[in-house]
């Protein structure tokens, strides 16, 4: 296959979605089983894009296939400029992965939810509208500008929030649709205002070109400063999507949707997004954007692990531990651990998307029971639910042989490795404090859920294994828990072919890198026009990879490792020692530590203060518009009209009496000089005849 | 010896209009409004003539005898109006036919 043939693959794989939904959305009210219509075409995606992804990495493993037309030409605006907008695709390496990662948990999701949301009486339209939301997500990951990212940015804001109030009889759903959406535009505004900056800059929403202008010394208001305030502020759109501290409260919250939409949306595709976003727009942050971007993800990686560890709803610890590992993901990211952090974005979207899939199945078979506290030996009844739930909390844990034992570790090594060039070792004391907890918190839900004796004798006994349809997709994605699709070295990632091979360098064009970025300096430029379709943009580059943090890297690697097989072990095994073997009371433990206890039960107490703040704000502030409104507007309002009533009223008098008193009188005295003069008016000719004669003499007279 | 002049044609068509003038004025029989008028004609063409006499200008007779067959057209219609006046309102009474006022 050539690359334009690819191109068009990609664009057959983006709008396929699309064609489903729309097929479904129409289809759906006449025709019951119009959901097959949306399955078997997420199911052709799902093949295209593998197709794609081998053919990709096997034959055009470097580069970078671009394919871009223009969308609108104003030509040179008197005031802005030439204003051009491009629209196109690319096809990259990770946008391969990205793509056959959203297709293939999107297919299993499909699969999985024709048998979970059976017999709900809005069936199709929940088809419709997953289509449309793998639609939006294909968008994000093949757009190679900010316009689109952020189009179809906004089209997943949207589908998300049709998602999570898809039950929005319940005023929970709804609520929490609500919640999302609003949470979530607060970050977009601010990825909004950094993409209004980039365009008045670069006059371009292509992130090539920008990279390229940036790389040249060209920066948004010829600062750095600016060019780190751009950075984050489309940064806040990663912290909005990708729930990141301090607006990760909506994610939570988002557990009203189906659970598979959780597993889709909220667990493996559309969170994981706003890393994709920071991994696509890498090149351009600066230092110290880098530096804001890990201190918020380390503490997004922090907080929800704490929250987690005394969360009772299955689907609330999963959804914690989704934002802590996220955080984990962009704490990567701002530390410089580039290829780690994309990895653990694509192995965890596989191992969480299983959890979610299999508390799912846990659900649907306790008939919509979530409390842990009510479930307990659920081993015996669901052993494949078992099985994958078990082998996914060994990948989050960071168990050996498993592909979140890779990708972890080499986060770890990432921050280990950048404490070790900077001295700052805070980040990497996060990583092993979270690490540590995600695997006490993972096991207790296991554990609380699948062993010991059931809680709750009535619901275990109308338990019942998921059918196949709902099994089949738990065992495909444990199996990609494995490490083995990854690399063939068990315990060093780096080496694979994934981290190795597909995960290209970025480029590091902004100025102020970390120091040890800096030693290896961009040689040259070339100028060959990037624009140009299917050109190879990598090979224009000069890679600014440091060797000294991959150097670093490398050493960091066994100790990290070490020590995070000795933190996730006293997790595990900490788990085991108070909910498995009961050596020790929990409650007494909460007790003991109540302060701490609470504050994690109350999840920070972060919703209780942003009522408090926000909300609260919110509402003071509108009632005090609302007061101005009505006292101060109205009046003036009311005044206004009070002052032209009487105006009215006035010249109304006016015209009853001067004006109408003038025409009365002119009409009176016309009537008056007609009576005067009708007396000459006799009709008899002879009367007309002395008048002429006698108006005949005075003329005369009067000529004379 | 007194010579007549102009002044005395001018003095006897001046008299004829007047009585011509009186005549429409004061009769009540629209016949005899129209023998007034005939007065009135017949007082220009004194003047016609005088006026071309002493002035030398044979015009003057020229024009007398065209108010002459004038005249005739306007007795003609006159009268023939008097008879439509007199079939539609029963008299010739001038005083009488005011419809003119309505």
């Amino acid at each position: 296959m050539t690359d334009i043939q690819l191109v068009q693959l990609a664009i057959a794989i983006l709008f396929l979605p699309l064609l489903g939904f729309t097929a479904v959305i129409f289809a759906g009210m006449k025709i019951k089983k119009a959901y097959l219509i949306e399955v078997s075409i997420i199911i052709l995606a799902f093949l295209a894009s593998v197709f794609l992804m081998v053919q990709k990495l096997v034959y055009f493993p470097d580069v970078n296939i671009v394919k871009e037309f223009t969308w609108v030409n104003l030509g040179n605006t008197p005031l802005l400029g030439p204003i051009q907008w491009d629209l196109g695709i690319i096809v990259d390496n990770l946008s391969v992965i990205m793509i056959f990662v959203v297709t293939l948990i999107s297919m299993l999701v499909h699969l999985f939810s024709i048998v979970y949301m059976h017999g709900d009486k809005r069936y199709n339209r929940y088809f419709a509208y997953l289509g449309i939301f793998t639609f939006s997500m294909t968008g994000i990951v093949f757009t190679h500008n900010m316009l689109m990212m952020y189009i179809f940015w906004e089209l997943v804001g949207l589908s998300s929030y049709l998602l999570i109030g898809f039950w929005f009889e319940k005023k929970s759903a709804s609520d929490a649709s609500k919640k999302a959406f609003i949470v979530n535009r607060i970050g977009d505004i601010g990825m909004f205002s950094g993409i209004l900056i980039l365009f008045a800059t670069y006059k371009t929403f292509t992130f090539e070109t920008i990279f390229n202008e940036i790389a040249k010394g060209h920066l948004p208001f010829g600062s750095e400063l600016w060019l780190t305030i751009t950075g984050l502020l489309i940064f806040a759109g990663a912290i909005g999507k990708s729930a990141q501290f301090p607006l990760h409260v909506w994610l939570p919250d988002a557990m009203e949707g189906p659970t598979p939409v959780s597993a889709l949306i909220h667990a493996a595709t559309m969170v994981a997004a706003g890393v994709y976003l920071v991994v696509r727009i890498f090149a351009l942050l600066s230092a110290d954007a880098l530096m804001i971007i890990a201190t918020i993800g380390a503490i997004s990686a922090f907080i929800p692990a704490t929250i987690a560890l005394t969360q009772n709803d299955i689907k609330k610890v999963l959804a914690y531990s989704t934002v802590s590992q996220l955080g984990y993901m962009i704490m990567a990211l701002g530390v410089g651990a580039f290829h780690f952090a994309f990895f653990h974005l694509i192995t965890h979207a596989f191992f969480k998307a299983c959890l979610f899939l299999g508390s799912g199945s846990v659900i649907h078979a306790m008939h919509h029971e979530q409390d842990i506290r009510n479930m307990g030996g659920l081993k015996k009844k669901l052993p494949v639910t078992y099985a994958t739930f078990l082998m996914s909390t060994l990948a989050i844990s960071g168990v050996p042989l498993t592909s979140g034992f890779l990708s972890k570790d080499g986060i770890l090594a990432g921050t280990w490795a950048f404490a070790g060039l900077t001295g700052n070792y805070l980040f990497a004391a996060v990583g092993f404090l979270v690490a540590a907890m995600t695997a006490f918190y993972m096991f207790r839900l296991v554990i609380l859920a699948f062993h010991g004796e059931p809680r709750n004798k009535e619901k275990y006994d109308h338990a019942h294994e998921s059918p196949w349809l709902m099994a089949m997709p738990l065992v495909l994605l444990a199996g990609l828990s494995v490490f083995f699709w990854y690399t063939p070295n068990p315990i060093d990632g780096g080496k694979g072919w994934f981290v190795s091979k597909w995960i290209n360098e970025p480029t590091l064009v902004a100025p102020n890198k970390y120091e040890f970025f800096k030693e290896k300096e961009v040689s040259q430029i070339s100028e060959a026009n990037v624009v140009e379709h299917s050109a190879k943009s990598n090979a224009n580059h000069e890679v600014m990879f440091s060797e000294t943090y991959t150097e670093a890297m490398h050493h960091a690697h066994y100790p990290a490792m070490i020590l995070s097989l000795i933190v996730a072990g006293i997790g595990i095994f900490f788990s085991f020692f108070i909910y498995q073997w009961k050596k020790a009371d929990p409650e007494k433990i909460a007790n003991k530590i109540k302060p701490l206890y609470n504050l994690s039960y109350n999840k920070w107490y972060f919703d209780e203060i942003y009522d408090a703040t926000f909300v609260k704000g919110t509402l003071l502030l509108s009632s005090a518009l609302a007061w101005i409104d009505a006292k101060i507007i109205d009046g003036i309002v009311d005044g206004s009209a009070d002052v032209t009533r009487a105006i009215s009223r006035f010249s109304g008098k006016f015209d009853s009496v001067v004006v109408d008193g003038l025409v009365n009188f002119m009409a009176y005295l016309s009537g008056f000089i007609g009576l005067i003069f009708r007396r000459f008016q006799t009709g008899k000719v002879q009367t007309y005849v002395v008048l002429v004669v006698f108006s005949l003499v005075i003329i005369l007279f009067l000529l004379k | 010896m007194i010579t007549i002049g102009l002044t005395h044609y001018l003095i006897i068509s001046s008299i004829l209009f007047s009585l011509g003038l009186f005549g429409i004025i004061t009769r009540k029989n629209a016949i005899m409004v129209l023998m007034g008028v005939e007065l009135i004609l017949n007082a220009a063409n004194i003047n016609f003539i005088a006026f071309g006499k002493y002035n030398n200008y044979n015009h003057g007779q020229l024009y007398a005898l065209f108010v002459i067959v004038l005249a005739a057209a306007e007795a003609a219609i006159a009268l023939a109006i008097v008879l439509n006046i007199y079939k539609n309102f029963s008299t010739v009474n001038v005083d009488e036919i005011d419809t003119l006022k309505d």
